[in-house]
């Protein structure tokens, strides 16, 4: 079957309002107890069987973490996070001895995938995509690793990488976002547990869409991804995301550092369809999504682009940034971003021109229903060697309803006076006109609003790659339902 | 096919239907013609569903059903459509896209499985054709950027492809130079037969030489004051809504 035909069955299943992710799988894991400390940090390390440099860059990164407060700048409400009623380690014991095999992977382990639309199984494996499973703390399986060694691409978990490449995750490990960045970048290099490492050597364009899927299942358990892609002179990568986690009344973390470093010439396409548990109507439950993700263009003509859709999490705090360093190099940001009943979202992008000549292009798209609140926040900053700069940004919100909200935070800073910024915004409330219009026309109110905010979004959509743009779009009107009528 | 006694209609208060009656049987054409603010397109948007308009008193039968009981959506997929005096412009969303949601949209409420695409593209090619439009504009956003004229084929375009049971044409002549008007109208022609119905809403006469209908009612404050057949809009033309109203 198709990956389209897959996703759009997949998703056909997804009927009714309530989160159809929200299932749990009984499996024993291997946790150890609740806290932040040392001692937590050197069991990760153990359990990896990480080399020494990789325990101290953690247990330093720790020291940093105790010593930087919580970034305050957002426009949310976060409860107090107690670092220390949380578990930071949670494997399933089947995956304790790294199965050699799909065969040795505990079933129920792989039922949760199929039942997640995302098969492991070599006679299944989606076609064109190659996932990286993370299962709470751990990869369970890469798919397409064989025939990705072939090109010389290095696909595999991050543990993996710290062992099998290890001057390459010395290299550019924190490179991008530097331990010191703010509390929850250290937290994350302190604790992180898994994510997906990719390197694309010079000059090849990766065939195949490289995919990580991420999903929390133990309760009261953080996780702590990380993701390192590199691309090399030349090269070309697309990266999509995807993550879903059960429904549980008590919220858990999901502190995530991605890094992306583009050398000359070199593209990264990076796409996230972001579905977390968001908590129910009354705002129970849910993941917080704290979520630092940069790319640095550091090649001349270099290019990385961000398409995000985020539909979940209770709070969302995920600002997809790119470091304009190299001459003639290009940062995008594409963004959908839906809050409905008691979710919070505080989103948006960094664009910092250093190179001559960048270019950057900023499009969001702020939904809001409910008694959500959605706020943009981007900042381009742009440096006095960065001659010839551009950036364009477009931000439109949508309200649905009146007791959500919509908020707009850019900043722009300019050093040098050859450099052209432009910023548009708009807010709308959803058309009644409009909705009666496509009700008149035999489509309910649900599936109207769906319609209308999806032409909404289109300007973002399209940048999804083909597999991901129809999960996105039914996703879209999927979030919103309830929301009016 | 629908029967209206003595309906009472407000919005904020204000009364606009004050105790209309009309009787539209399968396979008739009606007209209904008057003044500004006498009330024609409230009654469109009342027959369709529209919120914010206050029921008063009076019945409303479709088909044997109830219509003030049924959602918008409903009444839709029970085949009342109304073409808009002002057809809504929905960015982001390509006009064959929207055509095909709603064809689905009706296929799914009557238990029918979806039309598969090949199909939908024959239909949608012929349909565009009779109406004189072009495979580009069934690409475009709908209604974005369409000129007056465009709007208007375009709704006809989605009666044909919906086929109706009972379709009310609001104002649809208004905005449409000769030659447009001429395609509307044949499109709406190519539709009639003995088992649907139309209630052509109009200001002018104009529009009822290319529709030919079977009754014309003439609406004023609220209330039908005249019924005939075609000659009454002939009539209307001549002396003015004044006189008529007047003399009913």
């Amino acid at each position: 079957m198709a990956a389209t035909e897959q996703t759009i069955k997949q998703v056909n299943t997804l009927g009714s309002s309530d989160y159809k992710y929200g299932f749990s799988t009984e499996v024993d894991e291997i946790r150890p107890p609740k806290g932040l400390n040392e001692e937590i940090i050197k069991f990760i390390s153990a359990q990896k069987d990480e080399p020494e440099w990789m325990l101290e860059w953690r247990l330093n990164a720790f020291k940093v973490f105790n010593k930087l407060p919580k970034p305050q700048w957002a426009k949310l409400n976060i409860p107090e996070i107690d670092y220390q009623d949380c578990y930071y380690y949670s494997i399933p014991k089947s995956l304790k001895d790294k199965p050699k095999s799909l065969d040795e992977i505990d079933p129920e382990i792989l039922k949760t995938y199929e039942k997640l639309g995302i098969p492991l199984k070599e006679q299944k494996m989606l076609s064109g995509i190659a996932v990286d499973a993370v299962f709470d703390s751990v990869s369970v399986a890469t798919t397409y690793k064989k025939q990705l060694s072939d090109l010389g691409i290095v696909f595999c978990s991050i543990s993996e990488a710290v062992k099998t490449h290890p001057e390459l995750v010395k290299k550019y490990l924190g490179s991008v976002i530097p331990v010191s960045d703010h509390s929850f970048a250290a937290l994350n290099s302190a604790v992180f547990t898994d994510g997906s490492f990719i390197y694309i050597p010079e000059g090849v364009r990766c065939p195949v869409e490289l995919s990580t899927y991420f999903r929390i299942n133990a309760m009261n358990t953080g996780q702590f991804e990380r993701t390192l892609i590199i691309a090399d002179k030349d090269s070309y990568v697309s990266y999509l995301e995807g993550c879903t986690a059960p429904m549980r009344d008590e919220n858990q973390l999901h502190a995530a550092n991605v890094e992306l470093v583009a050398l000359d010439n070199a593209e990264i396409k990076y796409s996230t369809v972001q579905n977390w548990y968001p908590g129910d109507k009354e705002g129970k439950g849910g993941i917080y999504n704290f979520v630092t993700k940069r790319g640095a263009c550091r090649g001349k003509n270099s290019k990385i682009s961000w398409t995000q859709v985020e539909t979940g999490s209770a709070i969302t705090w995920k600002y997809p940034s790119c470091i304009l360093q190299g001459d003639n190099s290009k940062g995008e940001f594409y963004s959908v971003a839906i809050t409905n009943n008691m979710q919070q979202a505080d989103t948006g992008t960094k664009m910092i021109h250093i190179g001559k000549n960048t270019s950057s292009k900023i499009i969001s798209k702020g939904i809001s229903a409910g008694k959500a609140n959605n706020t943009y926040r981007g900042l381009v900053n742009i440096l006095s060697r960065a001659k010839n700069a551009r950036n364009f940004t477009q931000c439109d919100s949508l309200l649905i309803g009146n007791q959500c909200g919509a908020h707009t935070v850019p900043y722009i800073e300019s050093s040098n006076s050859d450099s052209m910024v432009e910023h548009e915004a708009t807010t709308s409330k959803i058309n009644e006109d409009q909705l009666f219009y496509c009700q008149q026309r035999g489509l309910n109110s649900e599936d109207a609003v769906g319609l209308i905010v999806n032409g909404f979004c289109k300007e973002v959509l399209q940048h999804l790659p083909m597999e991901f743009a129809v999960e996105a779009q039914k996703l879209v009107t999927i979030s919103l339902e309830g929301s009016v009528g | 096919m629908l029967e209206i006694k003595n309906l009472h209609v407000s919005i904020e208060e204000k009364k606009i239907i004050k105790g209309l009656d009309l009787s539209i049987n399968k396979g008739e054409v009606h007209a209904l013609m008057g003044p500004n603010g006498s009330g024609k397109s409230t009654l469109s948007y009342v027959l369709s569903g529209k919120d914010k308009y206050e029921i008063n008193d009076g019945t409303i039968d479709y088909n044997g059903k109830n219509l003030l009981e049924l959602d918008v959506d409903e009444r839709a997929n029970e085949g009342l459509f109304l073409a808009f005096q002002y057809p809504m412009e929905i960015p982001g969303v390509q006009t064959s896209f929207f055509l095909k949601t709603a064809i689905n949209s009706k296929r799914k409420y009557l238990g029918q499985s979806e039309m598969d695409a090949l199909e939908f593209a024959k239909l949608m090619k012929s349909k565009a054709e009779e109406l004189n439009i072009s495979t580009e504009m069934l690409k475009r956003d709908l209604n974005v950027n369409y000129s007056g004229g465009e709007k208007k084929k375009q709704e006809i375009l989605q009666m044909s492809m919906l086929s109706p049971k009972m379709a009310i044409l609001d104002e649809t002549d208004s905005g449409l130079d000769i030659d447009a008007l001429r395609i509307v109208s044949e499109g709406v022609n190519k539709l009639r037969n003995s088992d649907n119905s139309f209630l052509v809403i109009t200001h002018y006469q104009r529009l009822l030489n290319y529709i030919k209908p079977d009754f014309v009612h003439i609406i004023a404050d609220g209330k039908i004051v005249k019924s005939g057949d075609y000659s009454l809009a002939l009539e209307l033309e001549e002396k003015g809504y004044e006189e008529i109203s007047q003399t009913a």
